[in-house]
């Protein structure tokens, strides 16, 4: 009680000093929560892109498909396996989908293509397909045509209500080709796909490559993406894992969660420097204080404190200083990283917007309120200021009082 | 009684030169005594009244204190004896700045875990016996220098020691501060029996004690006791 009340008098005592200190604590967390709150934020927006719009945060595949993903590593699509599913908690939906390449002819070209059997609707609740429709009709039930990504339609040179011959080899070895009208374009913001994707009915494809009933992926939809983990591991218990794989993106994505990994790494570095800046500058006020403070400590210890309390009132001193720095850091970043959320700042133009562009991603970059970003800035600066505070805690435990009081 | 017995002390600062800032001094002291130790700047005082305050190590010889032999104990031993049986007045800057008057006399009785109702009984007294009753809320810095040693006199006795050390307590004071605190503490040596030990340059300070004890070269030249305790001055 005694040191906790010396200790934020002490903070008083020379304001301007404190308020330095404080104040460069502050901009410390300020910039880098709001650093590290728009990366989380990019690659909430990424994950959301790729998983949310395209992977679901988990598949179930036949065993072995995702390392070879051929037809033949298809599975049957039984409603009990839909069922089961269905009823794990957190899965909200299950996306079928039959998954395979094909040559796609035209009159003039034959480009290769990426063809996805789905079920419209249900393909609609996880991907926003519909939304993508920039010509034609959307897929019904019973359809028989087409959706084909607008860069492969130009590619190819067609347009609406054209035909396109696919050719393909389908389920064991069978020779898979079919004529289908082009009912509809679709836009996509990464070129990958839209250069790549055809759309058609589950039956459809089914039909084409000879897998009646068959699934290459089920895709699923949860209520909440970090629960990916526990539903794969209670996937995993709940089917036959010699039949089937249960997979979360992280799982699917190496590329993508290493990719992340790297560009976090590289902004560690921005970090320490940032850190170190303020961590020395920190350290020079505390090298100060305690030089000022020697004849104080001394006649302290001469009178009868222990070397250790005194010593943990300094450290109470500074953890006070830069707790209040943390605090106002974090208060004042909160409400920055909330309107940047809701008003991402546009890339679209620059030299960061191909590069996004590359990899699917829309040129945005908003902000993220994840609890973990303030956590984790307050925690390095907590650990900061612990690293400083050993200064005068090793030089007041091994303080003489005689030494100290004398001139 | 004796509460202080040092036998042959000495203390050599080593150095391109050596430094026998004391040597060889024995020296008793009784309950009770009000003390002055005297000598020339350098003669060895503040030395003397460190290691006999526990402060400091002799290179040699023995320091007693209330029968216990100081010199065998661990640092953080000593700075618990200091507490229980020690009390300080230094020359200056004897205050906890962010501590008012009141909270600087409590400060050692919190270390010494009385209670609080102790605490603030004796605190009021001590304060009170010292003339500051009326500024026991005050913070250092709104003090005397004068009033600033009155409140490390009354610091000093809180957790009522066997003896008051004051190493030139009154060199940073005018001489009407200096006669005040005197008065003082010649006052609580009479009238409670506190010892008192103190060093000084100050022939005024030298005329109120009732034994003078004089320092050459960190040896003791002269050693004059009196009989009677000075009247102060009115
Ligand atoms: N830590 C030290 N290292 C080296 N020499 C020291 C040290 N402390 C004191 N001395 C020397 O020891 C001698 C005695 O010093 P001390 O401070 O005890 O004298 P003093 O009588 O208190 O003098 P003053 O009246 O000036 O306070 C002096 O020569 C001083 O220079
Ligand atoms: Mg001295």
């Amino acid at each position: 009680m005694l040191i906790l009340k010396m200790a934020w008098r002490n903070l008083w005592r020379n304001r301007r000093r404190t308020l330095i200190t404080t104040t460069a604590v502050f901009f410390a967390v300020l910039l880098s929560t709001l650093m590290s709150s728009i990366q989380l934020g990019m690659y909430e927006k990424m994950i959301d892109n790729v998983v949310g719009f395209y992977s679901g945060y988990v598949q179930v595949h036949q065993a072995g498909y995702w390392d070879d993903q051929v037809l033949d590593n298809s599975f049957e699509a039984t409603p009990d396996l839909r069922e089961q599913v269905l009823a794990t908690r957190f899965v909200t939906e299950a996306v079928p989908r039959l998954e395979s390449f094909a040559l796609a002819a035209s009159d003039e070209k034959s480009l290769a293509a990426q063809v996805i059997g789905c079920d419209p609707e249900i393909e609609n609740r996880l991907t926003q397909l519909q939304e993508k429709l920039v010509a034609g009709t959307y897929l019904g039930p019973g359809d028989q045509g087409l959706l084909v990504a607008q860069g492969l339609a130009e590619n190819l040179k067609v347009g609406l209500h054209d035909t396109l011959v696919l050719l393909s080899q389908g389920y064991h070895g069978a020779t898979a080709v079919g004529k289908y009208p082009i009912q509809g374009l679709l836009k996509f913001g990464s070129p990958e796909l839209n250069n790549n994707l055809i759309y058609l009915t589950l039956p459809e494809a089914q039909y084409l490559y000879g897998a009646p009933a068959r699934l290459t992926s089920l895709a699923l939809v949860l209520d909440q993406g970090t629960q990916a983990p526990r539903v794969v591991k209670a996937l995993q218990t709940e089917l036959d894992t010699a039949a089937f794989e249960v997979m979360d993106w992280r799982g699917m994505m190496p590329e993508l969660v290493q990719m992340m990994e790297a560009d976090v790494g590289a902004s560690y570095v921005y970090l320490l420097i940032l850190y170190l800046v303020i961590g020395f500058g920190i350290f020079g006020t505390v090298l100060m204080m305690t030089q000022e403070r020697r004849f104080e400590f001394g006649v302290m210890i001469a009178v009868g404190m222990k070397r250790l309390k005194l010593a943990a009132m300094v450290v109470l001193e500074l953890l006070f200083i830069n707790g209040i720095g943390v605090l106002a850091g974090i208060g004042a970043t909160i409400p920055v990283a909330a309107w940047l959320k809701a008003n991402p700042i546009d890339l679209s133009g620059g030299e960061m917007a191909d590069m996004y562009a590359d990899y699917g991603f829309e040129a945005l970059m908003p902000a993220s309120l994840d609890p973990t970003v303030f956590i984790n800035q307050a925690s390095i600066v907590f650990v900061i200021t612990l690293l400083i505070s050993l200064y005068p805690f090793f030089k007041i435990t091994r303080m003489d009082a005689v030494e100290s009081m004398r001139g | 009684m004796n509460v202080i017995e040092t036998t042959n002390l000495h203390k050599t600062y080593e150095g391109a030169v050596p430094v026998k800032a004391v040597n060889g001094v024995s020296l008793q002291i009784e309950a009770g005594e009000f003390t002055a130790i005297v000598g020339p700047s350098g003669s060895g005082k503040t030395t003397l009244l460190n290691i006999i305050g526990g402060l400091d190590r002799p290179t040699e010889g023995e320091v007693i204190v209330g029968g216990q032999d100081i010199s065998k104990l661990s640092n953080n031993q000593l700075i618990d004896f200091r507490l229980h049986n020690i009390g300080f007045v230094f020359q200056a800057y004897n205050l906890i700045p962010v501590l008012t008057a009141r909270e600087n006399v409590e400060f050692v009785m919190l270390l010494q875990k009385r209670s609080r109702a102790e605490r603030e009984a004796r605190s009021q007294a001590l304060l009170e016996a010292v003339g500051l009753g009326d500024r026991m809320d005050n913070r250092p810095t709104k003090m005397s220098g004068g009033q600033q040693q009155r409140v490390a006199v009354a610091r000093a006795l809180a957790p009522k020691p066997k003896f008051v050390l004051a190493d030139e307590p009154t060199a940073n004071l005018d001489s009407h501060s200096t006669a005040n605190l005197l008065d003082i503490m010649a006052n609580l040596n009479r009238q409670e029996g506190i010892t008192f030990v103190f060093s000084t340059h100050d022939q005024r300070v030298i005329d109120r004690a009732r034994r003078v004890i004089t320092l050459e070269d960190g040896v003791v030249v002269s050693d004059i006791r009196r009989e009677e305790n000075p009247v102060p001055e009115a």
